[in-house]
């Protein structure tokens, strides 16, 4: 019996530019360049890898090259799509809503509802109130939200629309009905980054549902969790999953765990899930609130400060051991409950994968890369594991960031090599790896390109992830979440070992 | 047996979609949704080009992302700032796929964000001195970048900015050119007049600077080929093999020489009109440059096109370019025999941008599949005119649809496929209906040329006969009673 002989495979981008025919075809084109000789392209490349580039690159002070960082209202949509049946309106030109919804979808792989109230020139002369006024009722109609949340473009901030006049306009005018809920945020973009714009929408929403809705001031017992702008949706399972092993009875205060990983059903259902409004209005009267992430919660901090029942703890971002230790025992502490024993075999689980593999990352000089409240933590763990943070750098993290690593730096004897970089971009980054290489990169697709030019793997943690797949699906958080990481690390290390090992090395096991 | 509803099924389908939408706001977009008749006229006129409405989830994006995301950014040895705030830069960063041979970061900036990233200082006080700046920096920092295009962002036209002195004076200082773009987000109703503002800065600040040494008589200019996966290198190989002498490339791995030169060229080709047909007009009246439009997309359309491109030329050009259809005709057909099987019959809806919701039609034709729906994003009345004859009566046609008008007519038509954008991608995965990107071709490529009809072919298969489809009926469901079974496609038999 003989098989179907397979067709020939069918050369694409990847296979076809690289045979002689386009290779030919490149040589001709380069005439009508006007390029420089590759000698003179190879001189300058290995100039810009060098420490009197690198001098020259850290000198620089207006250029922004390949940061990492996003704009507020990128960071606002998230916080509203953490709300049930909530319909982010972004209010200024309508690319920027295009842009967040592709760059999110490009991130997740799930659809992301937004609307824009698509203002053009006139509205920049005579404002943006009737494309306000048009887009919630055409919004409202169209798409029967329970809650619209407003932020704002720099178009919007630069002419100095306010929507609190607006808002109440457009009620007036029947745009949505008197009582339905229309938080909203200034969010402009030439401040801070998609960190601030989240904390903003945020507040505004809780704060807005809290006076609306009416407080009973009767206490919940229940805990508050805000994770803060958390791109992950494992992580936001993990963080349910773990608050039930511990018996808490928790409020996530901007879920969108269900609502940026919803199942393929054969139809598509535009809010499937985000903290119920009636849970995130009753805050208030919970027992306390945790935060996860202090540079994007920083005002809603303040809000649950002054104006909560209940104590107010920040954490950090639980991964690894210590950090999911004080999570644990600060959410404990609050629900007064004890730490079941379950939770106690959760931590057993990682610390028995961190025995397993420290051998291969002890001492593994790493550059870490990233929101700063995920530097931090990811800090904390590499340490923990006997790794050497060598480069630290957020481009969005500024001097409260810079105080923390330093802190949890001087910490322990592993963080001696390290600098904190602040502010700085991938550009920098890029002179810094070549000057002062490193064993592993850690954050975004973005640094796939140093990571090929440098040849230096990339363990892919933060945001946004492009080029890879469901990594958002799973947790990186907590003891479970941190096994992943763990894990992401110690196979990307045995990868290239094996990548690189002579005949003799090529062990079965490792 | 046609696989596409009449016209009035089609009318009555737009007509209970549009029930949904506030009055005021249906009279609007009923403008933008017909029912095709081929034959063009009055009857089936699409509005388009005009402000989409508020609310209403418009796929559309705005002036800097047709000016820096489509035209300026492929221009690979230039280095593209986004002046303002960051993130117009961040979202547009490597996103598009425009390929080009060279060194990212030291001879080539295609895959970078160069931001002047705006504090709140530089709105108060004005962000040309920190403009200058860092055109100084850029000059320092990346000697071999052969000029800069400052791509505006909304807060520049707003706060009044004055870019193009900037650009002048730094361009004399630094003796590169530094070409000042007027892109602001929220001049004109969608990206297309970022189309032309980024067409119209070439003109002003580019064309005419360069030379090209030695000319021939078969020099021409590829146009308005982005080189998303490869496709102006797959286009610019078909040219080659008529004998053509492609002296430009606009501006998929282009260079601001090739820009600069190539008013030389005896013919301008243009495949993206709708980005593009700016510049070949301005080089027909300055240069008496002609200009003719091809198609790329699939064996019928390519072998039409180079037989048009060669009647412009000698029997030189004419001899070559029957040489190189016969030879491509063994891969078309391989092509067509391998895929026709597993496509034929195949029903798809397309919303994409400047030219592929009608260049792409003769390609599905070639492989047998049948278009029910078509639209443009960013479209004017000249798209659409050209658009009615290649379609079938009663094909819904719709203009810069909102998510609402698309979602619901895949919910009445059930296509086999959806062919749009990455925003729309993943509703249709909820869905269950086969999808494919037609801006990024889904990070796959070249669909453009001989080769890249095979790509594409391939592709189609790939996401219409995936096994991932039939799987979503759970066991314990009853089809009866399920929510997401879906309507009946109104097949009309004829």
């Amino acid at each position: 019996m003989t098989r179907e002989q397979p067709p020939p495979p069918v050369l694409d981008h990847n296979d076809l530019f690289t045979g002689d025919v386009y290779l030919e075809q490149a040589d001709r084109k380069r005439v009508f360049e006007s390029a420089c000789s590759s000698d003179e392209r190879d001189r300058v490349a290995e100039w810009t890898r060098g420490w009197e580039y690198r001098e020259k690159n850290f000198a620089r002070e207006s250029l922004v090259v390949n940061p990492a960082k996003a704009c507020q209202p990128l960071g606002a949509v998230l916080a509203a799509l953490g709300f049930a049946g909530t319909l982010p309106l972004v209010h200024g030109s309508q690319g920027c809503a295009a842009y967040f919804r592709s760059h999110f979808a490009r991130h997740f792989k799930e659809p992301v509802p937004a609307v824009s109230s698509s203002m053009t020139e006139d509205a920049a002369v005579f404002g943006g109130l009737n494309n306000l006024v048009e887009g919630l009722l055409n919004a409202h109609s169209l798409y029967r939200p329970e809650m619209i949340a407003i932020s704002t473009t720099c178009m919007a901030e630069v002419i100095g629309d306010d929507l609190a006049n607006f808002v109440g306009i457009a009620r007036q005018k029947g745009a949505v009905p008197e009582d339905f809920p229309v938080p909203y945020a200034h969010t402009p973009s030439f401040v801070g980054s998609h960190l601030v714009g989240y904390d903003a929408m945020l507040k505004a929403i809780l704060a807005y549902l809290g006076q609306t809705r009416g407080t009973t001031g009767t206490p919940n017992g229940k805990v508050n969790v805000v994770p803060g702008f958390l791109p992950s949706t494992g992580d936001l399972r993990e963080l349910h999953r773990l608050l039930g092993l511990l018996g808490v009875e928790a409020t996530i205060l901007g879920d969108h765990s269900d609502v940026l990983d919803s199942p393929a059903t054969g139809d598509y259902d535009m809010y499937p899930g985000g903290t119920p409004l009636d849970a995130a209005a009753d805050a208030a009267n919970a027992l306390g609130t945790v935060f996860l992430q202090p540079d994007s919660t920083r005002k809603t901090a303040e809000l649950a400060r002054q104006s909560w029942a209940g104590q107010e703890v920040t954490t950090g971002l639980p991964v690894g051991i210590r950090a999911t230790d004080r999570f644990v025992a600060a959410v404990a502490r609050i629900a007064g409950a004890e730490v079941p024993a379950v939770v106690t075999a959760d931590r057993g689980r990682l610390l028995d994968a961190m025995s397993d593999s420290y051998q291969y990352l002890h001492g593994k000089r790493v550059a870490v890369a990233g929101d700063p409240d995920l530097v931090v933590s990811l800090l904390e763990f590499a340490l923990e594991l006997g790794m050497e943070p060598v480069h630290v750098l957020s481009t969005n993290g500024g001097d409260g960031f810079a105080a923390t690593a330093e802190t949890v730096l001087a910490g322990s004897e592993f963080g001696r090599s390290a600098t904190v970089w602040p502010g700085k971009d991938l550009w920098h980054l890029r002179s810094l790896v070549f000057t002062e290489p490193v064993d592993l990169l850690i954050g975004s697709s973005h640094l796939k390109w140093i990571s090929r030019e440098a040849r230096v793997p990339l363990v892919r943690v933060g945001f946004p992830i492009f080029d890879r797949h469901h990594l958002h699906r799973l947790p990186t958080i907590g003891y479970a979440g941190s096994i992943e990481v763990l894990s992401r690390l110690v196979n990307t290390v045995l990868d290239e070992l094996d990548r690189n090992a002579p005949e003799h090395s090529f062990d079965l096991v490792r | 047996m046609t696989l596409v509803p009449s016209r009035e099924e089609t009318a009555a389908m737009i007509a209970d979609v549009l029930a949904a939408y506030p009055a005021k706001t249906a009279k609007f977009r009923a403008k933008h949704l017909v029912a095709n008749a081929s034959e063009g006229g009055k009857e089936c006129e699409v509005k388009s080009n005009i402000k989409s409405r508020p609310g209403v989830m418009t796929i559309r994006g705005c002036a800097y992302a047709g000016s820096k995301g489509v035209v300026w950014g492929p221009i690979k040895d230039m280095v593209h700032i986004s002046h303002g705030p960051v993130g117009c830069g961040q979202y547009s960063w490597g996103t598009r796929r425009n390929y080009f041979h060279g060194l990212l970061g030291i001879d080539s900036f295609v895959a970078m964000q160069f931001t002047t990233d705006f504090a709140e200082r530089d709105i108060v006080f004005g962000g040309d001195k920190k403009l200058a700046a860092v055109l100084q920096e850029l000059k320092e920092l990346f000697p071999l970048a052969q000029g800069v295009s400052v791509q505006s962002e909304c807060p520049i036209g707003l706060i009044g900015d004055d870019i193009d002195a900037v650009a002048r004076a730094s361009s004399h200082e630094l003796g590169v050119p530094v070409v000042p773009v007027r892109c602001e987000g929220f001049r004109g109703v969608s990206q297309s007049l970022g189309h032309h503002i980024a067409n119209d800065a070439i003109r002003d600040w580019v064309m005419g600077t360069g030379d090209l040494a030695d000319r021939t008589p078969y020099d021409v200019a590829l146009i308005g080929d982005y080189n998303i996966g490869g496709d102006a290198w797959a286009s610019r190989r078909i040219l080659e093999d008529m004998g053509l002498r492609v002296v430009a490339q606009w501006s998929g791995d282009g260079t601001l020489n090739e820009l600069s030169s190539s008013h030389h060229a005896k013919l301008n080709l243009i495949h993206c009109y709708r980005s593009m047909n700016y510049i070949c007009t301005t080089m027909q009246e300055r240069y008496g440059i002609p200009w003719l439009e091809y198609n790329f997309f699939g064996p019928t359309k390519i072998i039409e096109s180079m037989r048009a491109i060669a009647a412009q030329f000698d029997d030189v050009i004419q001899v070559k370019t029957e040489e190189a259809i016969a030879r491509y005709e063994k891969s078309f057909e391989a092509t067509r025999t391998r895929y026709r099987p597993r496509l034929a019959g195949k029903r798809v809806m397309l919303l994409v941008g400047g030219l592929r919701p009608r260049h792409t039609v003769g390609a599905y034709e070639d492989l047998d599949m049948e278009i029910i729906g078509t639209g443009y994003e960013f479209a004017h009345r000249d798209d659409y005119e050209r658009t009615h004859a290649k379609l079938k009566d009663g094909v819904v046609l719709y203009d810069d649809p909102t998510a609402w008008e698309l979602e619901e007519f895949a919910r009445r038509l059930r296509p086999d496929l959806m062919g749009a954008g990455v925003k729309e991608k993943y509703v249709f995965h909820k869905m269950g209906l086969p999808f494919r990107q037609m801006h990024s071709w889904d990070y796959s490529g070249p669909y453009h040329g001989v080769e890249g009809f095979a790509v594409f072919a391939r592709d189609m298969d790939i996401a219409v006969n995936n096994p991932t489809w039939d799987l979503f009926a759970a066991p314990w469901e009853s089809p009866m009673t399920s929510p997401r079974q879906a309507p009946a496609p109104p097949v009309s038999a004829s």
